[in-house]
């Protein structure tokens, strides 16, 4: 177990490192934008002295790198400053609408991986067929546009000409639902409300879905061409000639094994629905940060584009340390050496 | 390349990629001749026809100023494809080259530029052009920026990956040997090697770049109307659900049959010039 943790620990030092640059990254990407940041946010009403004041308070009149400073100086307090499209603390928006979003990308992100593999390995097993043929083409399609032409589709489809879903949100108005973690879906089970949680699964799945198609392309896809390589290989012969069954060998014998790459892409293309969420999030009005990150990048809300992009990024450095830590548990040849630094 | 043209067209997907491609592409070029309203593209409006469903006078309906979509979809093509082209035209030698020399060099090189390409790809790729869009003007030349900035770090990390196994090799060696220098080893010996792969992900991210570029203008964040774009089409349409449905379904499927296209060939050229990661 020890060397798991050693991996751990450097990959934990190697993300934060990653996370400083990024934070660097973004606040050069605010600070060059043109215009006085002060004056955008007073108003075009505001007095001359009282955006001096606050040229003052926010420290602009100091070099980029002091500036840096004392950002960063406030993120390590937790604090990122006032949100000039909300008024409020921009820490208190993003836990406020930031469950919802991870609550889709996390659905999508399950819907992904109980499709997409499966597929791919059926796909696998009957290649050259015609069960192969059709899998291959559907997970074509599915990563050949993007995830708001599939939401637009699949709500003409499933929430106007079959009435079977919702259209928008994430529950019904008539339900009160007090907030524990944020996840509806969890917070219904909570208060026992059982109808409550139905109504909230019912809101989730096409939005979900729509997230997810590419994913699922994807996923099946890189099953596919990691499984094709793998039966190859002579061990799997062997184990045919052992008689093992068709199926036993596909679930056992050639998956384990084509996981391990494909995990990789799979972490990579959770990183692909947090960013899409802010597509979906717009097709179906779903109240997550994505919304809010639109609204205050339209509202050009500095400190509120920051912090958005920042937790964003938090999220898929952690998405990616669990991914390199499955892949580590799975694969005894990582497990006792170190991985490199991809 | 003879050769590859005609395994491309033999197998029956791969022409079907290679039939959409030319379509969009040859639409795109010859725009002015094929739409049946050139001048719609543009701030036009015709309220005798506006918000028609398909009919034998616009095949794919009217907008709600009762500009013809068939036109400026075909226009739209243009827009995306130029956009395609300029992005990978600059992505791709850029990556090429910090992968090409952090996995060559090694050392504190390939610590410093490889740290760097993992700062970009730690953001999500939407949200780093979306960031950026946000505190850029929407205009087609920005556009182009925020997908470039996002897009040389994936090239970066694949030619790095192949340069780093390759220059454990005997040719590279052998080079070393007889005193190349850094320069030579990277451009001639190592660069013809990744080569495959860099033409297989290009085929492939032609799709990628027009999903990501309509992405973004279908958030209000890239190319601004009256200039026809797929992503704001489709924004736009979706107001008007289910009523108007040609609104967002012909410029959703529009994006569909280029970015298909572009993936069939892609996937094509893998197989054949067998260049996975």
């Amino acid at each position: 177990m020890l060397p798991v943790l050693h991996l751990l620990a450097r990959r934990l030092g190697i993300s934060l490192i990653v996370l400083v640059g990024v934070s660097m990254l973004i606040f050069g990407i605010a600070r060059v934008i043109p215009g006085d940041p002060a004056r955008i946010a007073l108003g075009p009403n505001a007095t001359v002295e009282q955006v001096t004041n606050l040229r003052e308070e926010l420290h602009l009149n100091d070099s980029i790198v002091v500036q840096y400073g004392y950002f960063l100086a406030d993120l390590l307090k937790g604090e990122l400053g006032i949100s000039l499209y909300t008024n409020r603390p921009v820490t208190t928006d993003i836990a406020q609408f930031l469950p919802a979003t991870l609550e889709l990308v996390i659905f999508a992100g399950i819907l992904m991986v109980g499709i997409g593999l499966p597929l791919g390995i059926a796909s696998a097993r009957y290649r050259g067929r015609w069960p192969d043929h059709v899998i291959r083409l559907v997970s074509l399609l599915g990563v050949s546009a993007p995830s708001f032409v599939w939401a637009v589709i699949l709500m003409l489809l499933f929430a106007f000409y079959l009435p079977i879903f919702p259209i928008a949100g994430r529950i019904a108005d008539t339900y009160e639902i007090t907030r524990v973690t944020g996840f509806l879906l969890i917070d219904t089970l909570l208060a026992g409300n059982f109808s409550a949680f139905g109504d909230a699964l019912r809101h989730i799945i096409l939005p979900a879905f729509a997230l997810a198609v590419s994913g699922i392309g994807q996923a099946a896809r890189l099953t596919r061409a990691n499984m094709v390589e793998t039966y190859d290989k002579p061990y799997i012969e062997m184990a045919h000639a052992f008689g093992f069954s068709a199926r036993r060998i596909a679930n056992k014998f050639a998956f384990k094994p084509s996981m391990i790459p494909s995990l990789t892409i799979i972490g990579l293309d959770f990183a692909a629905m947090l960013g899409n969420a802010f597509l979906v999030e717009a097709v179906f009005a779903w109240p997550g940060l994505s919304r809010y990150g639109v609204a205050v990048i339209l509202r050009k809300d500095l400190n509120a584009i920051i912090g958005t992009v920042l937790i964003i990024s938090a999220t898929f450095l952690i998405v990616n340390l669990i991914v390199d830590l499955m892949i580590a548990l799975l694969n005894p040849r990582i497990r006792y050496s170190q991985r490199g630094s991809t | 390349m003879k050769r590859m043209i005609i395994i491309l067209l033999r197998n029956p997907l791969s022409l079907l990629g290679v039939i959409l491609v030319s379509l969009v592409v040859l639409s795109a070029i010859f725009a002015d001749f094929i739409a049946p309203f050139p001048d719609h593209r543009g701030a036009v409006v015709d309220f005798v026809h506006f918000n028609q469903g398909p009919t034998s006078r616009n095949y794919m309906g009217t907008d709600l100023v009762g500009r013809d979509l068939f036109s400026r979809i075909i226009y739209a093509f243009r827009i995306s494809l130029i956009l395609g082209v300029v992005v990978l035209a600059i992505a791709t030698p850029v990556g090429t080259f910090v992968g090409l020399f952090a996995g060559y060099l090694g050392g504190k090189v390939e610590f410093i530029l490889m740290r760097l390409t993992d700062v970009f790809l730690s953001i999500p790729p939407l949200v780093l052009a979306i960031a950026m869009m946000g505190v850029l003007e929407p205009t087609l030349m920005n556009a182009m920026l925020a997908v470039t900035v996002m897009w040389w770090p994936w090239y970066a990390r694949l030619v790095y990956n192949i340069a780093r196994s390759e220059r454990e090799e005997g040719y590279v060696l052998a080079a070393e040997v007889i005193g190349a220098s850094n320069i030579h080893i990277a451009l001639r010996e190592i660069l013809p090697n990744c080569l495959p792969a860099i033409i297989t992900k290009m085929t492939l991210d032609m799709g990628f770049v027009i999903i990501i570029a309509s992405s973004l203008s279908f958030l209000g964040l890239g190319v601004q109307p009256p200039t026809p774009d797929l992503g704001s089409m489709v924004a736009e349409g979706a107001r008007y659900l289910p009523d108007s449905w040609w609104l967002t379904v012909f410029p959703g499927l529009a994006i569909l049959i280029a970015v298909f296209g572009f993936n069939l060939i892609g996937d094509a050229l893998r197989e054949i010039l067998g260049a996975d990661q």
